[in-house]
C-alpha cells in the first residue's frame, strides 16, 4: 500500500485517546503524522515542568492545558487533523458519549484505577470496539520485555511488568516506544496487517 | 486439565476450578488484576463462581500504573 493510499483511508478515521500524558500525547503525534483523520482527546491535566522528560509537549507550553497543548502541537505537524478536545476527568458515561464514535479507541492514563474504567465501559458498552491499552513502560532498558498481546478486541501493549515508583520513573525513551506501538496496533486495525512487509531471511 | 494462560498452556489437576482458585494457585495477589475467561471479562465479585475448564484460554493481565 502506497503512503497515498493510506491517507486515503486513514483520513476517513477516527481514534480516541484517553489521557495526554506520555503515551496519549506521543500517539496522538503518530497518528497525526501518518493522517488519521480526526483525534478525539481528553485529560484534565495541565502541562507541567516534570512532564517535559517524556511527554509531546514544550517548555513555554507549562501552565497550558494538555488538550489544548496538544492540539497546538498537532496543528503544527499536520494542519488537516482535526482534533476533538475534552479538558474533563473521565467518568463512565462520558466515555460512552466521547469516543463512541470512534473506530478505535487508546487508553492512555496513568493510574490503574482509570484503566479499569475504560476497559470496563468498553467491554460493557462499546464491546464491538477495539481498545488499545498501555500496561508496564517505567524505567529504562530491557528492550526485550516490551511486547504487545491481544485478546479478541483488546490489545495491550507494554512490559506488564514495570509500574512506576520513586526508583523507576517514566522515562522518554520507554513511554515513546509504548506509545507508538499503540499506534502501531491502531494501524493495523484500520488498515489491516502488511502483507508486502518485506521479511528479511537469515 | 490444560488451559491457555497467557498465551502459554498450563496443566493443573482438577477438571475445572474457579477463577479465585486459579488466582489463588497461580499466586496472583495483585489488586488490580484483569482477567478474561475466552474474551468475556470477568469481573471481581464473579471469581468464586465464574469457572475455568479444560481447553480454556484464560488472560490474567496486571493493570500496574503508567501513561
Amino acid at each position: 500500500m502506497t503512503f497515498e493510499h493510506i491517507q486515503q483511508i486513514l483520513k476517513t478515521k477516527t481514534v480516541g485517546i484517553a489521557g495526554c500524558g506520555g503515551l496519549g500525547s506521543n500517539c496522538a503525534v503518530a497518528l497525526a503524522r501518518v493522517g488519521v483523520g480526526r483525534l478525539v482527546i481528553a485529560d484534565f491535566d495541565l502541562v507541567q515542568e516534570g512532564n517535559l522528560n517524556r511527554q509531546f509537549y514544550f517548555y513555554d507550553q507549562i501552565g497550558m492545558l494538555k488538550v489544548a497543548a496538544l492540539k497546538q502541537n498537532l496543528f503544527r505537524i499536520n494542519p488537516d487533523v482535526r482534533v476533538n478536545t475534552f479538558d474533563i476527568r473521565l467518568c463512565q458515561s462520558d466515555i460512552i458519549e466521547i469516543y463512541g464514535k470512534c473506530d478505535v479507541i487508546i487508553e492512555a492514563f496513568d493510574k490503574p484505577e482509570m484503566k479499569y474504567l475504560i476497559l470496563d465501559a468498553v467491554h460493557n458498552y462499546m464491546p464491538d470496539k477495539y481498545l488499545v491499552m498501555g500496561v508496564g513502560m517505567a524505567g529504562w532498558g530491557d528492550n526485550n520485555l516490551i511486547r504487545s498481546r491481544q485478546s479478541d478486541k483488546l490489545i495491550i501493549c507494554g512490559d506488564e511488568k514495570n509500574a512506576i515508583a520513586d526508583e523507576c520513573p517514566p522515562l522518554a525513551p520507554r513511554v515513546g516506544i509504548v506509545a507508538n506501538m499503540q499506534a502501531n496496533a491502531v494501524l493495523e486495525i484500520l488498515l489491516g496487517s502488511n502483507e508486502h512487509q518485506i521479511h528479511t531471511e537469515n | 486439565m490444560k488451559i491457555i494462560l497467557n498465551n502459554k498452556v498450563e496443566e493443573f489437576a482438577g477438571d475445572q476450578f474457579t477463577v479465585g482458585e486459579l488466582l489463588q494457585a497461580k499466586n496472583f495477589t495483585f489488586k488490580m488484576l484483569v482477567i478474561k475467561v475466552n474474551g468475556h471479562l470477568v469481573k471481581k465479585s464473579e471469581h468464586n463462581t465464574a469457572v475455568v475448564k479444560d481447553g480454556d484460554d484464560v488472560m490474567v493481565l496486571h493493570l500496574i500504573s503508567g501513561g
